[in-house]
């Protein structure tokens, strides 16, 4: 599933007294010291992190500023296409490029339950260089809590991330307006079911890989072929079908979906049938979905498909005046149903 | 996907719809027992594709929906037990009891948990052996072979802490009971493909004949409801009254003999209640007596309970096909999803939450 990297060679697990995390690597003392210049400097190191003060403080360029928060808390840490090293970093990167930003800087923070192997911590940390690198993005500062066995579950990551909108883009989920068109940059229901599958040991959907990825590459392409992108969202818990609620609640507007216009892999398609789970409210970590003006919709298609994360991009649906706040999809045959917000999570059904 | 796209295939349905529209001569009412049916129904929107005449009623076949409130406090009142894991499927667990659901207890500090099949609530009995492992047996004929498996195995392995809290229904004297109200309007019936899969289809032969209704066994996709709706149509239309089986792919007249033999060894045969309809005679699964180690009703002596159903919730009226979900005057008000007051509108099978989910703004 992975091929063997060389670069993961190159940071062989520093050599520490213990195997596992200690309480004491989160007390501030001698071992909590260790622990940042042994396994986190090395992998994040920048100038403005190395100085190892309480807050970053960093040059930054005039304009509107987009700040972002996620934590991270994903079960199990590894999984098919990812883990929640890589998912930490593209998940805040991703949140902060949705508004058009340019994402800059990351803040991490770490909650780690005592008894995590140090191999863990550090298959984790080489991830998420790896990603912020890809992304472009430097982390400059940072925190780590150890707590107690049981109190959290191995390892929770929380980042917080801050961009430089350009000027003259506005981005809102408020902004739809009838006649726009509805665009999504690819496959839906990745990875949620990588996760699911792998959660659950379903041997036959050992081909669903988690679309983890930083999007900023693929949203500067698409504000460079039209800055007059209405509305941007990455579909990620509670799935596309969530999002779309969200933006025809937030405009006041309908949503019209066309159902054979929505990529989903086989593969995902046969795990979802499996388990009774709708791919419309399974979780994306590498997806996007636009709303643009009709006149410029083709123009964005093109440019996303020029790119690798959006290969797959198209129009799926367009927003309508009629159906205030609801989001519908029109089926092959011809009929209509509601697309509704889910109620909580999804439950398998019995039969 | 094989063997689902082809079934899913929109110009073979489009075909089906015409075939249907040219058969059909005057009004009909037919009823899809199964929740799966109502489901698939409501998803692909046939109910606004097929032709006036035709008019489908849902029926009683959703196992979480019938399941009696009784049942739910007794699982709710088992899982706060201290030394209790309890584990259901999950679409049980949000299914409101007379005060309390599965997911509030364990919010509560019950120890609740989703299982895919009862044989992960073995698994769990076999690694925790200071614990009551408690698995909520609920459904058709589709299920019941596979929870008395489960509870074979704990017994061939000498688990002392796994039983089931066993709520099994049947659908043909559900069947009989609703076609021997004076209020039944239905004329035909889709049966439910999974429950034949282990059943077969001779049990049908007898209500066919009784009461002069089409019975077609029918799949679960696209084309297979239409294609099952097109083989009771024909047969109204042409008078006939006969049991057919569009599922031929996975129902044979027999069902699977392993399956059935399986059930009888676990369980027996006894009257039933059904939320929202009542008693029906013979028409549940109880644990035999030599197996009541394993039935946690017995396991658990559970004080009286007294079961409380909604006023406003007419769930019992839309379990006989009497009325539309969205004629109920709670429908979509103070009934939803996430307020449910009947089983009806919890459930992916249930007829209430299929409606809100997919039709509302019809209503709206």
């Amino acid at each position: 599933m992975h091929n063997l990297n060389p670069e993961d060679f190159s940071c062989p697990l520093p050599i520490m007294e213990y195997e596992t995390i200690q309480l004491a690597h989160g007390s501030g003392g001698r071992l909590s010291a260790e622990l940042v210049s042994r396994f986190f400097l090395p992998r994040f190191g920048n100038e403005t992190l190395n100085r190892l003060e309480d807050q970053a403080v960093v040059d930054f360029p005039q304009g509107r500023l987009a700040l972002t928060t996620d934590s991270f808390v994903v079960d199990p840490l590894f999984f098919p296409g990812g883990d929640i090293g890589d998912l930490a970093i593209n998940g805040t990167v991703n949140d902060v490029c949705m508004g058009g930003a340019t994402p800059l800087y990351l803040a991490a923070a770490f909650i780690i339950e005592e008894g995590l192997p140090m191999a863990t911590l550090h298959r984790v940390l080489l991830s998420m260089e790896k990603a912020a690198k890809t992304a472009g993005v430097r982390i400059v500062t940072g925190d780590t809590k150890v707590v107690n066995r049981g109190c959290c579950d191995k390892l929770f990551i929380t980042t917080t991330g801050v961009g430089l909108v350009p000027a003259g883009v506005n981005i809102s989920a408020a902004n739809l307006e009838p006649g726009d068109k509805v665009i999504l940059s690819g496959t839906i229901a990745d990875h949620g079911m990588a996760i699911l599958t792998s959660r659950e040991g379903l041997s036959f959907a050992s081909r669903v890989h988690s679309d983890t990825a930083a999007l900023n590459g693929l949203v500067d392409r698409m504000l460079h072929a039209s800055p007059a992108i209405h509305a941007m969202r990455d579909p990620t818990r509670g799935g596309l079908a969530t999002t779309l609620n969200e933006f025809a609640a937030s405009s006041g507007v309908g949503i019209m979906l066309e159902e054979a216009a929505i990529p989903v892999r086989p593969e995902v398609r046969g795990a979802c049938e499996v388990l009774g789970i709708d791919p419309m409210y399974v979780a994306n970590e590498g997806k996007l979905v636009a709303v643009v003006p009709a006149e410029v919709a083709g123009t964005v298609v093109d440019a996303m498909r020029s790119h690798p994360q959006g290969r797959e991009a198209a129009i799926i649906g367009e927003v309508v005046a009629g159906n205030r706040g609801l989001v519908a999809m029109r089926t092959a045959l011809g009929a209509q149903r509601i697309v509704d917000m889910p109620v909580g999570e999804q439950l398998p059904r019995i039969c | 996907m094989k063997f689902v796209d082809e079934y899913r295939d929109p110009a073979l349905a489009g075909r089906l719809l015409d075939e249907i529209r040219q058969t059909v001569t005057r009004p009909w009412v037919i009823m899809e027992i199964c929740g799966g049916h109502t489901h698939a129904i409501m998803k692909n929107g046939l109910d606004q594709l097929l032709p006036a005449q035709v008019e489908l009623v849902h029926g009683p076949g959703c196992p979480v929906c019938v399941t009696p409130v009784e049942t739910i406090d007794r699982a709710v009142a088992i899982a706060a037990r201290p030394e209790v894991i309890f584990t259901s499927f999950g679409d049980m667990l949000r299914v409101p009891g007379s005060v309390s659901s599965l997911f509030m207890a364990k919010s509560a500090g019950a120890d609740v948990r989703m299982v895919y099949s009862p044989l992960e609530a073995v698994a769990l009995a076999r690694q925790n052996p200071e614990r009551e492992v408690v698995f909520l047996a609920v459904g058709f004929e589709t299920t019941a072979p596979g929870n008395a498996m489960a509870l074979l195995q704990a017994k061939r392995e000498g688990l002392t802490n796994f039983s089931l809290l066993a709520s099994h229904v049947l659908v043909v004297p559900a069947i009989r009971g609703l076609l021997s109200s004076p209020g039944n309007r239905v004329q035909g019936y889709l049966a439910p493909g999974h429950v034949c899969t282990v059943m077969g289809w001779r049990e049908y032969e007898p209500l066919a004949e009784e009461f002069k209704v089409p019975i077609v066994v029918t799949g679960f996709e696209l084309v297979d409801i239409l294609a099952g709706l097109l083989m009771v149509l024909r047969q109204l239309e042409a008078g006939r009254h006969q049991v057919e089986n569009q599922y031929g792919r996975s129902v044979s007249r027999e069902g699977n003999p392993a399956a059935q033999r399986i059930m009888a060894e676990v369980f027996v045969v006894s009257d039933r209640a059904w939320r929202g309809i009542g008693v029906l005679p013979a028409s549940g699964l109880v644990i035999r007596d030599h197996l009541a180690a394993y039935d946690a009703e017995r396991k658990f002596a559970v004080e009286t309970i007294k079961a409380r159903e909604s006023e406003l919730c007419k769930s019992g009226n839309v379990l006989q096909g009497l009325i539309k979900p969205d004629a109920c005057p709670a429908f979509a008000r103070e009934c939803t999803p996430e307020h449910p007051l009947g089983a009806t509108m919890v459930s992916g099978e249930g007829a209430c939450a299929a409606y809100y989910k997919y039709h509302r703004t019809s209503h709206a």
